[in-house]
């Protein structure tokens, strides 16, 4: 297994698929009265965060939490980060406390990189979003998604159609997912006005388009990307926030020209009313609010993982997850 | 033990890299050369033995950065100069964004005195083009002319002289004296932000991309300014295919138009980034692969005129980062004929005597440096490096003689190694080491 989890790309079709499906074991989980298991009892897992990202930073915490985890939360905010203090020096001090495993969430690209080939940590360190870089548990949480919807809950992706629309080039998302979609045999189609995707995207695993109406009718899946409106009016990537919601957002006309078993993600947090109308972020299709739920398992699954180094489905004695969770619930009874 | 006023004897170097022969030099100058040097030698004549080395002129760079005035904890003129005669070079000109900034006769003459007294090189301070490199309005190039610096090379380096009008005036302004513009070729708003050759790569690392046009764009709007009114123009370390190409438009004019490209630009490539190593931050940013090969080629036909350092020092807290929030710059002056021999000379495509055009004869030639770059003639200033063309050496961080340690070789195997360097006929260098005498302040110049 894997020590750190940096890109989309650290991993194989055979470790994807391994990721999904443990992932889907501790999905079992939420549906029981007791959500927690003792697995990383005794470990600690810091969630360093040097941006804002409330919803990743909960999912992190509360799947550490789920493990039994001790979890230290630091965000820079109101912290020695604010005051000046180093990448390094916060990493040696968070190293000083023990931590067997980093989230790190940074506005640099490169930053979880720098962290895992510095040796300022032992820990394993996970990416939770780097600057315009990656950000592979949300492509594992949408892959779990997607496959939950489109392929049963089981295998992979092969020969799925997902389209990515929005802010391409600025999109850490559409990056891991392109990697680990494609990794996972998915068709994906990158939609986005020229500016917006980025110089040697012909390189990638993906088709791209501009017209967003001609990929529709063939999309198993669409995904929304947030649209940042600071880029068009101080950076001139688009004329306007309007016209970019009318060229590449989605409503109910476009909504109806997907097929009937198409669902429509987001990876959230949405502007609704730019590149999501309400009507199709309420709809049916959508599955934006059951990626958060998946987001929690993925992460249990991805902290697991590394720390174990092991997995369920091979090793069942080592780690007799159900088992405990069977003794923990008779203890409570 | 090396006297350093007496006479020294070099016998069977071979000299620009051809047939063996002897060097005397004495007083300063090259006395004599081949069979005539050894009858020539006075009673007490050091003698050399550079059997199977290559004696070259005294190098000479373009471009340093020796951060004294305002940033001592990376470079001071006294470690930049002594790593500068390690490298073998006998001139370095030392770059205008220090702090202050080196924009007023005072600071280019601060900068210029601080390089008499530490006395391993000489060095030229090179004038800030506006005040404060800020972009507005004119320094006083005249003053700076006119000082005991002798300032003839002009840079904003670091920022590009972006605003046309001002360019223009520079370009014209310092034909009074003789003077160079020596610009640093990056159109602002095409590279805000840019930390990376814009390419495939930085799409994938998701580092903003420093596109090869902002380079072009602006050597070919130069180019345009330099003929219109007929003045000298140098591009800094050019790093793209393009840039080279309009460069060989341009001289195929007759335009005066030179050009330098440092030695990172000739070995190293894009592909770096990938490790968010900042050791590999730079800026101009490390090009393609393609970029490297038709820099060689330039350089080889005379397209590019020389090779200078962009020597830069960093802290290690500057480098020990992010990459975003890294300084941009690596250190150049040890490794940089190591570097030119492995890119050029062991490929075929430099023989030692046009690594002398382009390190010694040519810079000294663009910077308008008197005494510097010769061809080992008699008579001609005693500014001779020998250089061991067979040793191979792995480098490594702590032979920096410079303060900082952000050089891009650690770990690689490197062709060359000067083995002695002379100033003025007096030992900078002596077996790989700094000769630790200073009686040779201000001597010549």
């Amino acid at each position: 297994m894997i020590r750190h989890l940096l890109s989309a790309a650290d991993l194989d079709h055979e470790q994807a698929i391994r990721f999904l499906d443990t992932a889907a074991e501790l999905r079992a989980l939420a549906d029981r009265p007791i959500k927690k298991l003792p697995t990383l009892r005794g470990r600690t897992v810091v969630n360093l965060f040097f941006e804002d990202s409330t919803r990743t930073r909960i999912s992190f915490e509360a799947a550490a939490k789920r493990l039994s985890a001790d979890v230290i939360n630091f965000s820079a905010r109101g912290s020695s980060v604010s005051k000046g203090e180093s990448l390094k020096d916060t990493a040696l001090t968070l190293q000083a406390m023990g931590a067997d495993a980093v989230v790190v969430r940074h506005q640099s690209s490169g930053a979880p990189h720098r962290l895992a080939a510095s040796g300022w940590v032992d820990g394993s360190v996970v990416n939770a979003g780097d600057g315009t870089h990656e950000h592979p548990t949300q492509a594992l949480l949408d892959a779990f998604t997607l496959r939950r919807h489109l392929a049963g809950g089981s295998g992979d992706l092969d020969g799925r159609r997902v389209t990515i629309v929005g802010d391409v080039l600025h999109s850490r998302v559409a990056r891991s997912n392109a990697l680990l979609l494609s990794t996972l045999g998915a068709d994906v189609t990158l939609v986005a006005p020229p500016t917006l995707l980025p110089v040697g995207v012909d390189s990638w695993p993906v088709s791209t388009s501009y017209d967003l109406d001609a990929t529709l009718a063939k999309a198993d899946a669409v995904m929304m990307l947030r649209v940042q409106s600071e880029r068009g009016a101080n950076e001139s990537f688009f004329p306007s926030a309007r016209e970019c919601s009318r060229r590449y957002g989605i409503d109910a006309r476009r909504m109806a020209l997907l097929p009937d078993h198409a669902i429509v993600l987001h990876p959230g947090p949405m502007n609704r009313g730019v590149e999501i109308t309400a009507e199709v972020a309420d709809s049916t299709r959508s599955v934006i609010v059951e990626q958060v739920s998946n987001g929690v398992a993925i992460r249990m699954a991805v902290l697991y993982l590394l720390l174990s180094g092991s997995d369920i489905v091979e090793q069942p004695e080592a780690l007799p997850l159900v088992a405990a969770q069977e003794e923990a619930q008779e203890a409570f009874a | 033990m090396t006297s350093t006023d007496g006479a020294i004897l070099i016998r069977g170097a071979r000299l620009l890299g051809g047939e063996a022969g002897d060097l005397l030099l004495a007083e300063g100058v090259i006395a004599a050369t081949g069979a005539a040097a050894a009858a020539d030698a006075p009673v007490g004549t050091e003698r050399v033995d550079a059997d199977g080395l290559v004696a070259l002129p005294g190098l000479v760079d373009l471009h340093t950065h020796l951060r004294e005035p305002g940033r001592e904890d990376a470079e001071t003129v006294e470690t930049g100069t002594l790593a500068a005669a390690l490298g073998g070079f006998t001139a370095v000109h030392a770059m205008a964004n220090t702090e202050p900034v080196a924009d007023t006769a005072g600071v280019v003459e601060q900068v210029w005195r601080l390089g008499r007294e530490a006395g391993w090189c000489d060095v030229h301070p090179v004038g800030a083009v506006t005040v404060g490199i800020a972009g507005q309005r004119l320094a006083e190039l005249g003053a700076m002319a006119d000082s005991a610096a002798r300032v003839r090379v002009f840079s904003d380096d670091g920022h590009c002289v972006s605003d046309a009008v001002l360019m223009r005036r520079a370009l014209e302004y310092v034909k009074a004296f003789d003077g160079v513009v020596a610009q640093h070729a990056q159109e602002p708003r095409l590279t805000d932000g840019a930390q990376m050759n814009e390419g495939e790569l930085s799409g994938r690392l998701g580092l903003t991309g420093w596109p090869a046009v902002a380079e072009e764009a602006i050597v070919a709007r130069d180019a345009l300014l330099a003929a219109h009114v007929g003045s000298r123009l140098h591009v800094c370390h050019v790093s793209t295919e393009g840039s080279v190409e309009i460069i060989r438009w341009a001289k195929s004019k007759g335009w005066d138009v030179t050009a330098e490209v440092t030695p990172h630009h000739l070995l190293l490539t894009d592909e770096l980034a990938a490790s968010y190593d900042p050791v590999y931050k730079v800026n101009p940013p490390l090009r393609t692969e393609a970029d490297v090969q038709v820099l060689r080629a330039g350089l080889a036909d005379g397209t590019i005129d020389a090779v200078a350092t962009d020597h830069a020092p960093h802290p290690v807290e500057d480098k020990e980062c992010e990459w975003a929030a890294a300084a941009m710059g690596m250190l150049g002056l040890q490794t940089a004929l190591s570097v030119v021999q492995e890119a050029m000379v062991d490929t075929g495509l430099l023989s030692w005597a046009d690594v002398a055009d382009r390190m010694s004869t040519r810079p000294a030639r663009i910077g308008r440096v008197a005494g510097q770059g010769g061809s080992l003639a008699t008579g001609d200033p005693a500014n001779v490096v020998l250089v061991d063309p067979a040793a191979r050496r792995v480098v490594h961080a702590g032979e920096s003689a410079s303060l900082s340690r952000n050089t891009p070789y650690v770990g690689r195997k490197l062709p060359g190694r000067v083995v002695a360097t002379y100033l003025r006929g007096r030992a900078t260098v002596l077996d790989g080491k700094p000769v630790e005498q200073r009686m040779g302040v201000g001597a010549g110049q």
